[in-house]
């Protein structure tokens, strides 16, 4: 027997690997969503920039190397481009100094503290802890603004004093005239508390990439767990860490109202941490927006720029340096 | 002849009642130093003690691991000591926080505080006049604002990186941590530049709210990545095997597992910003009494509440900053704590 004619087969099916409408359509949707952050981040460059550039333009380099910032009006009511200065070196070298000096007290904390939960914590324990570090970095900043301004600064004064009193021979700790309140010092522990979580978290995360075989291998060999740490954890770990300390110095100079709680804001280069003057650039635009006038309003759009370059530069290594050994990054 | 012995396994892993006591000796005998340094040596107050206690304790355990199990043991007892003062100083102060927010905090909470809004009172009245239900409905619709506006943005940019995979994968991810970083008060500005100044040239809620989810969209877009990375394979084969096409295999196999996820994703984002400060003092004008409408007038917020009665710097006005703080820190709490039941009946299941 011979089959009918082709009329009453169905139809051949068109294989095909090109994809169809409908998914053409959705990953044109799913990409043009994707694509939100390039836009949002592009206009937040342009609007800063297009916002700012005439105080960029007028002060120019005077703008990141000056520590004046005052608005001198002539008599018409307007501002005298002559004279005004902004200038943010102060509150630049400020933001710096608070966030270096919250990696250096919140990094070995938090090391110790994710060698705590990866290798010694007995599993219940560990939970906890995990969920306790986790729900802190959940807190809202003015939370601790408001902790670190009621309950903290008392003690922190104390603190400073003793520092002061024993290694005040060291030009950084060096109080003069003897004001220790609202301290970069003081702001850099309310940073170091905020940022304990972020850094405890991305070691944890290192320190879990570790390999197991060689974990074993040095338990093998008759390590100790310390010496097993020593020898396999924190070489593997190493620029993990690091990067995630960068991230943590990324977060606290962008930080604002914790910051602004404590911190005696001086348009003044200070290099002593004890000394209750500091700068911070977040701290100095919601200081300044209050009373700002609309030119005062372009400056501080030019100092949420730099503010904003600052991070991003930051940011963006420690997340190479945390991507690269093996960390997601938070 | 049978042998009646019951042979008892040996845990070596578990240390002995012995040891046990040993180290609770150690433990008690450097409480003892430190009483007995401190009441001596001008030293004084709770640093002295805990740092004399710290250091006694870590010497004698040492020591007495020298004694007896040498020093490598000896060394991975101090190591032990070490790291046990890392958590200690990391979660010491969360510890405090809660007990100063909830000491301080208590005593401004009352009925009415959710119930009536400012609109009559000021900051420095008495506690029990006036309350917060301005700022809590105003939280309630920035927050819901601006999910509306970075749930759709941040999921998207998931699927994208899970399920579309296409050439932009890295640098995408790149970008989503980078808007990570960007401080808060740096979204407030551009949101002032972007949208008051040339647009609507009044403060208002949709403002706020669209600073607070250029915040909000890298934690829901990173941890809805990570939700569906989690989603087996085998599921998308499967609806693709079907004769589903990707939209097909997306929208009704692999989003609907990942469903409790994705809410866990949001409670998060919420988490993040329901107390983001910043940009609520620049954006949104913090009025004082309810408003409904985020496109127009001034809109309250816990952050505004707070700050507000916290600059006044009165004794009531102090009180009702905590008392908000408080409400705040419940709001947050309930939020995680439900965020991680989620996540952890979704691992089990």
């Amino acid at each position: 027997m011979i089959l009918p004619a082709s009329s009453q087969l169905p139809a051949k099916r068109e294989i095909t690997t090109k994809p169809r409408l409908s998914d053409r359509v959705f990953a044109w949707i799913v990409t043009s969503g994707a694509l939100s952050s390039l836009l949002i981040l592009g206009l937040i460059f342009f609007f800063l920039t297009y916002q700012g550039f005439s105080v960029l333009r007028s002060q120019g380099l005077h703008f990141i190397t000056g520590s004046n910032w005052q608005v001198i009006l002539d008599a018409a009511g307007n501002i005298d481009p002559k004279q005004t200065e902004f200038g943010i070196a102060a509150m630049l070298v400020g933001t710096i100094l608070c966030a270096l000096i919250a990696i250096v007290i919140a990094l070995p904390i938090s090391v110790l503290a994710a060698l705590f939960l990866n290798f010694f914590a007995p599993p219940s324990v560990k939970k906890i802890m995990v969920a306790v570090v986790d729900l802190m970095a959940a807190f809202p900043s003015i939370l601790f603004g408001l902790w670190g301004f009621f309950v903290l600064m008392p003690s922190a004064e104390y603190w400073a004093k003793l520092i002061n009193r024993y290694l005040g021979f060291i030009p950084f700790f060096q109080v003069e005239p003897p004001i220790y309140t609202r301290s970069p010092f003081i702001a850099g522990l309310v940073l170091a508390i905020m940022v304990i979580p972020i850094i405890t978290s991305i070691a944890r995360e290192v320190f879990n990439q570790t390999p197991l075989d060689r974990i074993q291998a040095a338990y093998a060999l008759g390590a100790t767990r310390w010496a097993m740490i020593r020898a396999v954890v924190l070489p593997y770990g190493r620029s993990g860490v690091i990067g995630g300390a960068m991230l943590g110095l990324g977060r606290a100079m962008g930080e604002t109202v914790a910051v602004y709680t404590v911190l005696n804001v001086v348009y003044q280069i200070n290099w002593h941490v004890l000394l209750g003057a500091g700068g911070n650039v977040a701290s100095m635009i919601l200081l300044k927006f209050g009373e700002a006038g609309p030119d005062e309003i372009k400056a501080l759009m030019a100092a949420g720029l730099v503010l904003f370059l600052l991070t991003l530069a930051v940011n963006s290594l420690a997340d190479l340096i945390v991507r690269r050994s093996g960390g997601k990054g938070r | 002849m049978t042998d009646k012995r019951v042979v008892r396994p040996e845990k070596p892993w578990k240390s002995s009642p012995k040891q046990r006591l040993v180290s609770a000796l150690i433990f008690l005998g450097a409480m003892l130093t430190s009483y007995l340094l401190v009441a001596a040596t001008p030293m004084n107050g709770k640093l002295a003690y805990f740092l004399v206690f710290f250091f006694a304790f870590t010497l004698f355990d040492f020591i007495f691991h020298y004694l007896t199990r040498g020093i490598a043991l000896a060394k991975d007892a101090v190591a032990r000591a070490v790291v046990a003062l890392g958590i200690s100083l990391a979660v010491a102060p969360i510890v405090s926080i809660l007990a100063t927010v909830v000491i301080r905090g208590y005593k401004g909470i009352h009925l009415s505080l959710f119930t009536t809004d400012m609109k009559l009172n000021s900051v420095s009245d008495p506690i029990d006049q006036g309350g917060l239900l301005h700022a809590i409905s105003g939280t309630a619709i920035l927050v819901l604002v601006a999910l509306l506006i970075s749930v759709p943005l941040g999921i998207l940019t998931a699927v994208y990186m899970t399920e579309v995979k296409g050439r932009f994968v890295r640098p995408i991810k790149f970008l989503v941590q980078a808007m990570s970083g960007v401080p808060s008060i740096v979204a407030g500005l551009f949101i002032l530049s972007a949208f008051i100044y040339p647009i609507t040239k009044a403060y208002s809620g949709f403002a706020g709210a669209l600073a607070l989810s250029i915040l909000m969209i890298p934690t829901i877009a990173r941890t809805s990545e990570e939700v569906l990375l989690l989603i087996p394979n085998d599921l998308r084969e499967a609806g693709v095997a079907l004769g589903g096409t990707q939209w097909r295999t997306v929208a009704m196999v692999v989003v609907p597992a990942a469903r409790s996820g994705l809410v866990t994703a949001m409670i998060l984002g919420i988490a993040r910003i329901a107390g983001e400060t910043a940009p609520v003092l620049l954006l949104t004008g913090g009025g004082d009494s309810v408003n409904g409408n985020p496109f127009s007038g001034p809109m309250g917020s816990l952050p505004f509440y707070i700050w507000k009665s916290y600059a006044v710097g009165t004794e009531e006005s102090v009180t009702r900053a905590w008392a908000g703080i408080l409400v705040l820190l419940v709001i947050v709490l309930v939020l995680f704590v439900s965020a991680r039941v989620m996540s952890e009946r979704r691992t089990k299941s």
